[in-house]
């Protein structure tokens, strides 16, 4: 491996004299999965939806490695490229199922949709994928044809999960994933996404303010405060000896249960 | 007739509306956008299919005009007593003899020529618009060409019904680019969109003309293990006894009972005086 | 093959007025593959300090530590995790878990994570798990309801299931009877015989007199308090 799946350099991204986020650069190799905490306003989200082409940002490069033409700068990429990655190569987990799921459609075919979109024309071979993947996230075939409105948080969860990753992208930004859920449904969710990310060989953007989530999740960590990484490196270093002022304040700052 | 422009609209009226339809017709399946203009009928009752019919006609023409098949219902006659008065054409009821067709909601059972056009009114054009209410997203999808909506719903329908349940405007792909919806003509209609004619398409509420030039390759969307099937009722036309033709049910006592008869009333008419014909 | 020199580190606590912690300096030491060297010292004075910066855990701020051709200090994320994966292992006190996962599984991820096949990581961790007494009926539930000592003997299955070539072992008798001590031993001696690095810290001196060729007392890294 001679180059890293996403190379981000610069990002910044202003709201006038404020600061959404700036001077973000980190790469992030094939089977890594990096956690970016902070609390409320410290831009990790804006920094997210930067790197994902959901905001435009207003400084940085995104390389990403497409398989056919290399590294490629995906900020500027043209709209038909770009949407057509983030239905193949790439995936967005939103905290919000409801953002990242059609609520009409069933079950099924919210899995089968990015099949669907890609060229998938039979109706047998789309509702086997479905179920297939319905089992992977732990949602019994029989609730294939109910529309998410019928299913639990966690559920519409799992079901965002599998509708994202039925086309094997390489590279997943989440934010938030288990945001909103009660503590056992985190904990099923977690243990899901780790094997995923390993079974799939993954690779991870994780956005959370839960410390414990990064901690099992993430490999490696970036810590911001005011729209700037004030400190990164490996999880657990990270956690166990901060060097930062601000890292110091939020390691200590969590409750022991 | 004197107070009318030929065909009651304006000629720079009719120029615009002919430039849309040869954009339509160069881009097969895209929805092109039109000025449409107020006209003596309201919204729903044809005003798209009569601008296309008004800017298309010349003196020359001999016009039919039928609704779901018929030539002698309201609609069908009043649009027909509109283009005698305002452009003075040629009218008939045969399919064979008409060089401008207009129809509400069925193609005619008679093959189509070259020296026809046939003009279809359009209630809403957008085939994705159930599922997408967003313009701005429709408009995108179409440009990028993201179509697995649309088999999202066919997924749909067979995961609910056991089969695709839509049975007209039935969405079909033009020439491998453009989804499109063909009007409510009912699925059975659909192979026939490949003719020898020019086909228009006018939806005036909706300021829409799309196109197809003759000969154009329209396929209706299905799935490898669910094809699309051109399906009509199982029986005969009680009055000329074509296997072949749409049917219309029609019920004739309170006790229930009914009949099948050709939706086409010009290809059933004509089969049935042939018969008399032979018979004598 | 675990080579430590010169190795210095401070805390800073930036929340207390960023109060200056030194806590150790110039830190050396040397393992040969085969080896297992104890650290010694009382408590308080390093030895797990100094064992999870061999680890990358924590930050050194100067100093190096080689474990085989890398340098963890000044080491990228990806050369740790991946010699994490590869080459050094690590048995904590604690075992810190994804709740719900089955010991089996816990076990098995060592290996699972290098790309062995599931079912013979499965069937390797079901081996030491057996070596190590813990009762077939426990393989499948989560060791987080586990009592202390059979935790600590999940942990040290994660930690043996995989043959490292390089091991730090942080109190691995502790907290086990006497059966349970000597299977842990017999499984250094094991690792030693097949050319692994150990470095470990034995509160129970019989323990450490039984595996450790060599005791380094990490007090002479101390700072000296003026």
């Amino acid at each position: 491996m001679t180059q890293p799946l996403l190379d981000v350099r610069g990002i910044a991204k202003f709201y006038g004299a404020r600061i959404g986020c700036a001077d973000v650069s980190f790469d992030l190799w094939p089977g890594e999965v990096m956690g970016i905490v902070g609390e409320s306003g410290s831009g990790k989200s804006t920094l997210l939806n930067c790197i994902a082409g959901h905001l435009e940002p207003d400084a940085g490069e995104v390389f990403f490695d497409t398989r056919v033409d290399g590294m490629k700068d995906t900020l500027l990429m043209s709209e038909p490229e770009r949407r057509m990655l983030s239905r193949t190569d790439w995936a967005f987990v939103h905290q919000h199922a409801r953002d990242g799921l059609r609520m009409s459609v069933s079950a099924g075919g919210n899995v089968g949709e990015r099949l669907m979109a890609v060229g998938a024309r039979h109706y047998g071979d789309i509702r086997a994928r479905a179920i297939d993947w319905l089992g992977r996230v732990e949602i019994s075939e029989s609730r294939i044809d109910d529309r998410p409105t019928a299913f639990s948080g966690g559920m519409q969860q799992r079901l965002q999960i599998a509708r994202n990753l039925v086309t094997g992208p390489r590279l997943v930004f989440m934010d938030e994933p288990t945001g909103g859920l009660d503590v056992s449904v985190q904990a099923r969710l977690l243990d899901l996404l780790r094997s995923l990310v390993r079974e799939m060989g993954l690779s991870a953007i994780i956005v959370t303010h839960d410390l414990a989530v990064v901690r099992l999740l993430a490999d490696r960590l970036m810590v911001m405060k005011d729209g700037r990484v004030v400190e990164a490196g490996l999880t657990d270093q990270v956690l166990d000896d901060p060097q930062h002022a601000y890292t110091q304040l939020l390691v200590s700052s969590v409750l022991q249960v | 007739m004197s107070e009318y422009n030929f065909a009651y609209l304006d000629e720079q009226t009719k120029r615009m509306i002919r430039r849309s339809i040869l954009k339509g017709l160069a881009i097969p399946g895209y929805q092109v956008p039109f000025a449409s203009r107020e006209m003596p009928m309201p919204y729903g009752w044809g005003t798209g299919g009569v601008q296309v019919s008004a800017a298309t006609l010349t003196p020359d023409d001999t016009l039919k005009v039928i609704d779901q098949g018929a030539d002698d219902t309201t609609n069908a006659i009043s649009i027909r007593k509109f283009f005698q008065k305002t452009a003075g054409v040629n009218v008939t009821e045969k399919t064979a003899e008409a060089s401008l067709i207009q129809t509400r909601h069925r193609i005619p059972e008679v093959t189509l020529r070259e020296d026809q056009i046939l003009v279809y009114q359009v209630p809403i054009p957008e085939p994705l618009r159930f599922l997408e209410p967003s313009e701005v997203e429709t408009r995108k999808m179409h440009a990028l060409e993201e179509y697995g909506l649309m088999h999202v719903k066919l997924y749909e329908d067979i995961s609910k019904h056991g089969a695709i349940a839509t049975s007209y405007a039935y969405p079909v792909r033009v020439e491998g680019r453009y989804v499109m919806d063909p009007s409510p003509i009912p699925k059975f209609d659909n192979p026939k969109m490949e003719m020898a004619a020019v086909q228009l398409f006018g939806a005036g509420r909706e300021q829409r003309i799309y196109a197809l030039p003759p000969y154009t390759e329209v396929i209706s969307l299905d799935f490898e293990d669910y094809p699309f099937e051109a399906s009509k009722a199982d029986h005969a036309c009680d009055l000329c006894g074509a296997e072949n033709s749409y049917l219309d049910e029609v019920i004739i006592d309170d006790q229930g009972g009914r009949i099948f008869v050709c939706s086409d009333t010009d290809f059933c008419t004509s089969r049935q005086d042939q018969t008399k014909e032979e018979a004598a | 093959m675990i080579t430590v020199s010169n190795l210095t580190k401070n805390f800073v606590l930036h929340n207390q007025n960023s109060a200056v912690i030194p806590v150790m300096v110039k830190a050396s030491l040397d393992v040969k593959a085969g080896e297992c060297v104890a650290l010694i010292g009382q408590s308080g004075a390093g030895k797990s300090t100094l064992m999870r910066m061999i680890y990358g855990n924590y930050l050194a701020q100067d100093g190096d530590i080689w474990i085989g051709k890398t340098n963890v200090v000044g080491a990228s994320a990806r050369d740790i995790i991946s010699l994490r994966r590869e080459t050094l292992g690590y048995v904590s006190q604690f075992l810190r878990v994804v709740p719900r996962v089955a010991t089996r599984d816990v076990v098995g991820e060592p290996l699972m994570a290098l790309g062995v096949d599931p079912s013979i990581a499965r069937q390797r961790a079901e081996n030491i798990l057996s070596l190590l007494n813990i009762p077939e009926r426990l393989w499948n539930l989560s060791p987080t309801t586990f009592s202390g000592g059979e935790q600590q003997r999940v942990n040290i299955a994660r930690g043996f299931v995989y043959e490292y070539p390089a091991i730090l072992l942080d109190e691995p008798t502790a907290s086990l009877d006497a059966v349970n001590r000597s299977v842990v031993l017999e499984l250094i001696e094991r690792a030693k015989s097949r050319g692994a690095a150990i470095v470990g810290i034995f509160h129970d001196e019989s323990a450490r007199a039984q595996v450790c060729d060599r005791e380094i007392d990490v007090s002479a890294f101390a700072p000296q308090v003026n």
